[in-house]
């Protein structure tokens, strides 16, 4: 007797019971299931939510393998710096490997863990089938966090995102904010300490700083991210093929811009992502990036300023610096927090890449605002929505007079 | 430029909801449909951008210590400021009532649909907290003043557009009993307020302090405290919906 059936015989002796959606969740996310349904069926699509969700993972799957790399290729890097000179000769090995994997897995583990294990029990108290709302939120979360955020840190904002963000709207589809997100933003206004600065970034650079604190003769790590060298006005050592390739300090998943673009292809040729969302979000951050320069072109910010270090940056090079690409491309996009009309997806990706940028420029205290500027569009995409409809229905209101006049 | 750093600070930054989670009676019971909300908010637009100036010259001319100087060198030491909050207050009535009578006239249907609470703008705390803040703030010229009011309105106007919407898209959902209505409002409140915390801190770091903001560890534990006390006033709204749900 296979696994598979001995699943099925598991779900028909919990049949009725109050643990019947656990089993069934295992099963169908395994298998596909044995039943059909019997009575008329309406929407006769070869994917389900399912399916929708692991297209998405696929799609992370080489940011999180690359991840991996760069944790330990940055853990390394700090401590020899002769590492850097030769970053492809040096990236793919297996102390790199093995490093990024002793500090990234815990995080995936955590987060799937903790996640579906709140999602589970939510299924069998309310009595509704499991969701599989999370199979994508749980494979963000480790992306978009800096490596060395404690394990229960992170298990507590699990807990927060997906009960408060998403559970206590009725579940997957129902949210308002991205899970994700959700997490993210709790995490960085819990506790800040873990999420933003120099120290973060890096393995063992938090250790190390406690390590001399306490008196070892050790030199200190530091991994600053390319926007905190930015904000401080001091100069950047990576150039812009680092930072295309993504050999560069940051969150997780976000680094290397090469492979998000891959998975941006691949999304959008899989018709999950929605390229508008993607694009007009890209051509927001540009138009800023314009307007700064050209602020900058004019004189009327100088040298002194705090602001000119990021504003002096040529436009284009905002895509490949900090996370936007990442959040463009597989937090933007959430088609459940999103606009839901074609006109409203341009507004809305354009102002997430607008506000991206500005607070980017304009708010020392939060270099990377990305996914604040994601938060607070998917706040207002409803209203978006709303007057996008009513705009519609106003139009074709009009058409209806001219036609019975 | 100091006009329009006030005008982005009043609607963003100090956003009368999400920042000070003022004027929320209205903003919690009216915002079930879209086209009333933007009704009231139109009406908490009008009524702070009259009242707010309004205020101003009160506060300057009679209320401020020496405020009535204009009157003759005797009533220089005149303290009438404990007069304040009446003096606002029925300004602010006398508005609201232009207001209704207004509304009733043009658009009896919005009338109907606001009900009380169109006379309840007059006790509305953020149409009183735009004065005191006014007020408290020192607000320097009149232009400003009405530069505050009109924004802080702005900034209400989307705070209850945006929740208005996002109550009509979740109507269908199936959001646990407990929470039905009120409860699962105070938390959207709370979640908007996270997203509107983007722009807390904004272009207050101007270019007077030292660029290395980040790296002086003094600053650092200031910020991280500012951001705690926020973070905490957010839970707290998340805490007040868990007291109501019960």
């Amino acid at each position: 007797m296979g696994l598979k059936q001995k699943l099925h015989t598991l779900k028909m002796k919990y049949k009725g019971t109050k643990m019947a959606p656990a089993f069934n969740a295992l099963h169908t996310f395994l298998y596909l299931p044995n039943e059909t349904t019997h009575s008329g069926s309406h929407v006769r699509v070869a994917d389900d939510l399912k399916r929708t969700m692991n297209i998405v993972i696929m799609a992370l799957v080489p940011c999180l393998i690359f991840g991996i790399f760069n944790t330990g290729y940055q853990h390394y890097a700090a401590i020899d710096e002769a590492l850097r000179a030769a970053p492809l000769a040096n990236f793919f090995t297996w102390d790199n490997f093995i490093m990024g994997c002793w500090t990234v897995l815990p995080l995936v583990i955590v987060s799937y863990g903790v996640g579906l294990a709140v999602e589970f029990l939510f299924a069998v108290i309310k009595g509704h089938e499991v969701e599989e709302g999370y199979l994508v939120t749980g494979m963000l979360v480790p992306l978009i966090v800096p490596i060395d955020i404690p394990l229960w840190m992170l298990a507590v904002a699990v807990i927060f995102g997906v009960v408060i963000g998403k559970e206590v709207f009725g579940g997957t589809g129902m949210n308002i904010l991205n899970p994700a997100l959700t997490i993210r933003a709790f995490l960085f206004f819990a506790y800040p300490t873990w999420m933003s600065g120099d120290k973060v970034w890096v393995h063992g650079a938090v250790e190390r700083q406690q390590e001399i604190a306490a008196g070892a003769n050790v030199d200190a790590i530091s991994g600053e991210t390319i926007l905190g060298s930015y904000a401080q006005n001091s100069s950047v050592v990576y150039d812009y093929w680092d930072m295309f390739w993504g050999f560069i300090p940051g969150s997780v998943g976000e680094t290397s811009k090469v492979l998000i673009i891959i998975g941006a292809l691949f999304l959008i040729f899989t018709k999950i992502g929605s390229w508008r969302i993607i694009f007009s979000t890209l051509i927001g951050a540009l138009t800023m990036g314009l307007i700064f320069n050209g602020v900058v072109d004019a004189g009327w910010i100088g040298e002194s300023s705090k602001f000119y270090g990021l504003m002096s940056v040529p436009f284009w090079q905002h895509l490949i610096i900090g996370s936007i690409l990442f959040g463009a491309v597989y937090m933007a996009t959430d088609p459940v927090t999103a606009s839901q009309t074609n006109k409203g997806k341009w507004i809305y990706g354009f102002l997430i890449g607008f506000i991206s940028i500005m607070i980017r420029v304009f708010n020392p205290a939060y270099p990377e605002g990305v996914f604040l500027a994601i938060l607070l569009m998917n706040v207002f995409a409803p209203t978006i929505d709303h007057y996008v409809l009513q705009g519609n229905i106003k139009r074709r209101m009009k058409r209806l007079k001219v036609k019975t006049a | 430029m100091e006009h329009i750093e006030l005008f982005f600070k009043s609607i963003f930054v100090d956003n009368m909801v999400f920042a000070y989670f003022l004027g929320m009676c209205s903003y919690l019971a009216v915002s079930k449909k879209v086209s009333t909300a933007v009704g009231l908010g139109a009406a908490v637009i009008f009524v702070l951008t009259v009242t707010v100036p309004l205020n101003w010259l009160l506060d300057q001319y009679i209320l401020q210590e020496g405020a009535l100087k204009w009157l003759g060198a005797e009533y220089a030491e005149y303290d009438l400021s404990f007069l304040s909050f009446i003096l606002f207050i029925a300004t602010i009535a006398t508005m609201v009532q232009l207001v209704e009578i207004i509304v009733e006239k043009f658009s009896p249907s919005l009338y109907n649909s606001l009900g009380i609470f169109l006379p309840l703008i007059a006790v509305n705390c953020a149409i009183l907290g735009g004065s005191l803040f006014m007020q408290s703030r020192e607000i320097e010229t009149l232009g400003l003043a009405l530069n505050y009011g009109f924004s802080s309105g702005i900034g209400w106007f989307l705070a209850i557009v945006a929740i208005a919407a996002i109550r009509e898209k979740i109507r269908y959902s199936n959001v646990p009993a407990p929470l039905r209505g009120l409860g699962i409002t105070f938390i959207i409140t709370g979640l908007m307020a996270i997203g509107f915390m983007s722009f807390g801190g904004m272009l207050t770091g101007g270019d007077e302090e030292s660029p290395s903001l980040d790296s002086d560890p003094s600053n650092v534990g200031m910020k991280t405290e500012k951001v705690q006390k926020e973070s905490v006033e957010s839970t707290e709204a998340v805490s007040v919906s868990e007291i109501t749900a019960q």
